[in-house]
């Protein structure tokens, strides 16, 4: 049995295209040995469900620069019709103070603002990761 | 639990394919009880790789041959394989990026692997891979390469059509590629084929083959992938390839990766071998040879 690196989808849902961000995080996380399946922004709600299916990610994230993060509470919603509630979301990005609960209770893991380190991010990533992994493996 | 596993993936169910494909991925004994358990249901789906250097295009075309198969009624399955880093381990998977138009699509199912740093371009599981989306019933299975040079040939080994994919322009790569990967080619694309150096490469294409030892007959097409030009010449190609190769037994690919899997364990014995250190030093101080080091290495495994 060889370790699969912890492998995690950045992505962008809604209309923002600012992708800058996402693609330095994706950079970071490749950079720490991870996997990383890019896919560039615009993406649809059902389209990102059924790339974390077929890929079997083990962390979902969501880069926001605009109001793309109101959409994720139902990604999550779909994400756990489709049988993969297990996937951790995280968001990174401009997400407003008083819009962080709204987020939390619709179950992200993390959220990670402007001036966040790449060891905080890569840090709070892989663990989340390894706990998807572990939870999937006791699984099926 | 994996016989409940293995039945799904026989019905198609794309979870369970997903987690198949992890399964085999990283080794474990659960991918090794599905590849036996779907082994005897396996050959019907036809193995078609697509390699070439990067940039040529080959995701997009990819993306657009999907299309073109999707049309003719086939369900797909790709394996995009894109190079881990040499230094981190890790990879940026991004070929299906390319492939948007399909993200809807319940008929095609795709998965990005990482190279681990295995030589030919594909990953080390990547065959297996391809055997477990023959099992889930999909009609047509793509092998994409990591962008290759000269050197990455297995695709062809794998796949029963190989898709060699260039783009204009590139003289000196067609050059340098000329003695590799163009040798496997059942058929060559000109990518990007609405670029003005276009035709000139596919003539220099059609004369590299003439002056082959063995004349064999692959069809020289154009494709501009983006605008879908093209696109059904290619499955046709494709097809024409397969009618005439028809099915390989199915003995020869199995006993190459039997053959395979005992040459890595031999070679991590070896590794792990107490003669080893001794017959390297010797070889160092010049007392013996490289060629009798390791013969008396292979004499000292056969006595294990």
């Amino acid at each position: 049995m060889t370790e699969r690196p912890p492998k995690i989808l950045v992505t962008k849902i809604g209309f923002d295209g600012h992708d800058r961000g996402s693609r330095i995080v994706a950079a970071y996380l490749r950079d720490a040995g991870m996997d990383v399946v890019y896919t560039g922004p615009w993406q649809q709600i059902p389209a990102v469900v059924k790339l974390a299916l077929e890929e079997d990610i083990d962390v979902l994230g969501i880069s926001s620069l605009a109001t793309d993060h109101l959409l994720v509470p139902k990604l999550i919603e779909a994400l756990r019709e489709a049988g993969l509630g297990h996937i951790p979301v995280v968001v990174g990005g401009i997400v407003p103070p008083e819009e962080e609960p709204a987020l939390r209770a619709a179950g992200v893991a993390a959220i990670f603002h402007p001036g966040a380190s790449r060891e905080e991010i890569v840090a709070e990533v892989g663990r989340l990761a390894r706990l998807a992994r572990a939870a999937v493996e006791g699984d099926v | 639990m994996t016989a409940s596993l293995v039945e799904r993936l026989l019905r198609g169910e794309p979870a369970a394919l997903a987690r198949a494909i992890t399964a085999v991925e990283t080794e474990s004994a659960r991918g090794r009880d599905i590849l036996r358990a779907v082994q005897p249901r396996l050959g019907r789906a036809r193995l078609v790789g697509f390699t070439g250097p990067p940039g040529a295009g080959k995701s997009t075309l990819v993306g657009a041959y999907v299309g073109e198969l999707r049309k003719r009624g086939k369900s797909v399955g790709v394996i995009a394989v894109d190079p881990s880093s040499p230094i981190s381990g890790g990879a940026i998977l991004g070929d299906r990026l390319r492939m948007t138009e399909h993200a809807g699509d319940p008929g095609v199912f795709i998965r990005s692997l990482a190279s681990r740093g295995h030589l030919g371009g594909l990953s080390p599981a990547a065959s297996r891979i391809a055997d477990l989306m023959d099992a889930a019933g999909k009609d047509v299975v793509i092998l994409e390469t990591v962008g290759a040079g000269q050197s990455e040939v297995e695709v062809a080994e794998v796949a029963d059509v190989a898709v060699v994919v260039c783009a204009p322009g590139l003289g000196d790569d067609v050059q340098a590629i000329k003695a590799g990967i163009l040798e496997i080619a059942d058929v060559l694309v000109v990518n990007k084929s609405d670029l003005p150096l276009a035709d000139r490469t596919r003539r220099q294409l059609k004369a590299m083959l003439q002056l082959r030892a063995a004349r064999v007959d692959v069809a020289v097409l154009s494709t501009t992938a983006t605008s879908g030009e093209g696109v059904a010449a290619l499955a046709d190609a494709v097809e024409a390839v397969w009618a005439a190769k028809g099915r390989p037994p199915p003995g020869t690919r199995l006993k190459r990766i039997i053959a395979e899997a005992a040459a890595r364990e031999i070679r991590a014995k070896i590794l792990a071998s107490p003669q080893l250190a001794a017959l390297s030093s010797a070889v160092e101080r010049g007392e013996l040879d490289v060629a009798t080091a390791a013969a008396a290495l292979v004499r000292a495994l056969g006595e294990d």
